[in-house]
């Protein structure tokens, strides 16, 4: 079947089959950040955006999102960009397999919520593995994005 | 592997049904569980274009698509509110945001999982299915039947006045239960349920519906309530926990449950 998906802004036309999953197609199309960390639904590496909201790639059809608007990493380069290096500052990660999915969704929910407390956080990134870490460090790094975009933001309204 | 040989964006629910009497269809929810099986699927029903995945709340009652995620759940104000919180916490322990995006309400009460937090919700309160053939159901009905190849629309859950209690045991954080259990006392006859899943095992009601404390509820007669709930709640083993320390948590939940419905909430 034929699939029309917006991918990262561009419109990708494309046969899939019946069961080609949204990470087999987004891949198949360049998108190489986005990864597949287990088999399981459990792990969060997956991550894209399917119509601005994090889902996991690899347990969705790509016929189902046929119409849809999806976003990799590769298409939120500006976004990402500042808050990995409040991640790797923090020298949170020792492999980085689990980066992309990690950014992905630290930025679903910056989206979602702008100000989140530190429990906030925590649950709203429990669906992300890491596999080298204890998660101290990437929270220590979000915290610190966190708090200077509230200084660049009192700094504006001042 | 799970294999799909044809994909179709059902036009109608009549379509669907037809579609779904054919043993080598099946319909699509999340497909979250269904992928980690190894089905090999012919034609692969998706009931996506049905606009089946809203929560519509009425004077009486919230209705409840199939296709609505169960984030859309977690996070409906109307639904949260009225449950007291406890369909936030019920669901927010399963995997992930990104996982909750996808599995559907309607593929987690077909499943009728012996781990299910959804199902454990959903029971104790007023609630119904409505099945394309089979028509309306009490969520009660449909839990103990065999798997069919009716297709449900929605959930309806009546907004009777309550106040409710929910809790689940984990070993790890957003891996499956040990153990859930949520308590729901109706305000207007003081009558409660009590709901136990995961034991492991379809969720069930302690007792029936329409419990009630006939000398008052009191710190005793909860514990009496919770002691015999205990013996009365099979339980087994498996990887997770034993059937012995399942008990046991039975008996801590439910007094716990009590407590909070009947000695701490103060809307009376
Ligand atoms: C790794 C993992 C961990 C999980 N952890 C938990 C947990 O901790 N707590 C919990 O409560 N749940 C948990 N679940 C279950 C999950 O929440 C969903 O209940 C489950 O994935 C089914 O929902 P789905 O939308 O993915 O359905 P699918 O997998 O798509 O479908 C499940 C079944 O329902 C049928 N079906 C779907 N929709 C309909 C319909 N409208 N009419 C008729 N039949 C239908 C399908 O044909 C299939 O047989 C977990 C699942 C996985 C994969
Ligand atoms: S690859 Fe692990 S959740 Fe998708
Ligand atoms: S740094 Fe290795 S998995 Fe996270």
């Amino acid at each position: 079947m034929v699939v029309e998906i917006r991918l990262n802004g561009k419109l990708v036309k494309a046969d899939a089959a019946a069961d080609t999953t949204l990470f087999d197609f987004v891949r198949e199309h360049g998108c190489y950040s986005v990864k597949c960390g287990c088999e399981t639904s459990n792990c969060g590496l997956c991550t894209v955006f399917l119509n601005e909201k994090p889902v996991l790639s690899c347990s969705v059809l790509a016929a189902r999102a046929d119409g849809g608007c999806v976003t990799t990493l590769e298409g939120l380069q500006e976004e990402a960009g500042e808050f990995v290096t409040f991640i790797a500052d923090q020298g949170a990660e020792q492999c980085g397999f689990c980066n992309p999915g990690f950014v992905m969704n630290a930025l679903a929910l910056f989206r979602e919520n702008p100000h989140p407390t530190e429990e906030e956080i925590k649950e709203f990134l429990s669906g992300n593995l890491c596999r080298c870490s204890g998660y101290e460090g990437q929270l220590r790094g979000i915290l610190n994005y966190l708090e200077s975009r509230k200084q660049k933001e009192e700094i504006l309204s001042n | 592997m799970l294999t799909i040989q044809n994909y179709k964006k059902a036009e109608s629910l009549a379509e669907a049904y037809e579609l779904n009497q054919k043993k080598s269809n099946r319909i699509l929810g999340g497909m979250m569980w269904m992928r980690l099986g190894n089905a090999r699927i012919n034609t692969a029903i998706d009931l996506s274009g049905l606009g089946l995945d809203t929560i519509e709340e009425t004077e009486e009652e919230f209705r409840i698509g199939c296709m609505v995620t169960l984030r859309q759940l977690e996070t409906h104000p109307g639904f949260v509110t009225y449950t007291g919180g406890c369909a936030k916490e019920a669901l927010r322990h399963i995997v992930g945001v990104q996982f909750r995006n996808l599995a559907t309400v309607g593929g987690s009460i077909y499943g009728r999982y012996g781990f299910s937090d959804v199902l454990t919700l959903l029971l104790g309160l007023d609630s119904y299915v409505e099945l394309f053939k089979g028509g309306v159901v009490s969520l009660l009905d449909y839990a103990d039947r065999d798997y069919d190849r009716d297709v449900l629309i929605r959930v309806i859950v009546k907004k009777k006045p309550v106040s409710m209690f929910y809790e689940a045991v984990r070993v790890t954080e957003t891996d499956l239960p040990v153990l859930t259990c949520s308590a729901v006392r109706f305000a207007e006859d003081d009558a409660f349920t009590v709901c136990i899943g995961a034991r492991p095992g379809r969720a069930i009601l302690v007792e029936k519906q329409g419990n009630r404390f006939t000398s008052g509820a009191s710190q005793e007669t909860i514990l009496e309530f919770a002691r015999a709930a205990r013996e009365s709640v099979p339980t087994k083993s498996n990887l997770r926990a034993s059937a012995e320390y399942r008990s046991h948590l039975v008996e801590v939940l439910v007094k716990r449950a009590l407590t909070k419905v009947f000695l701490v909430t103060s809307d009376r």
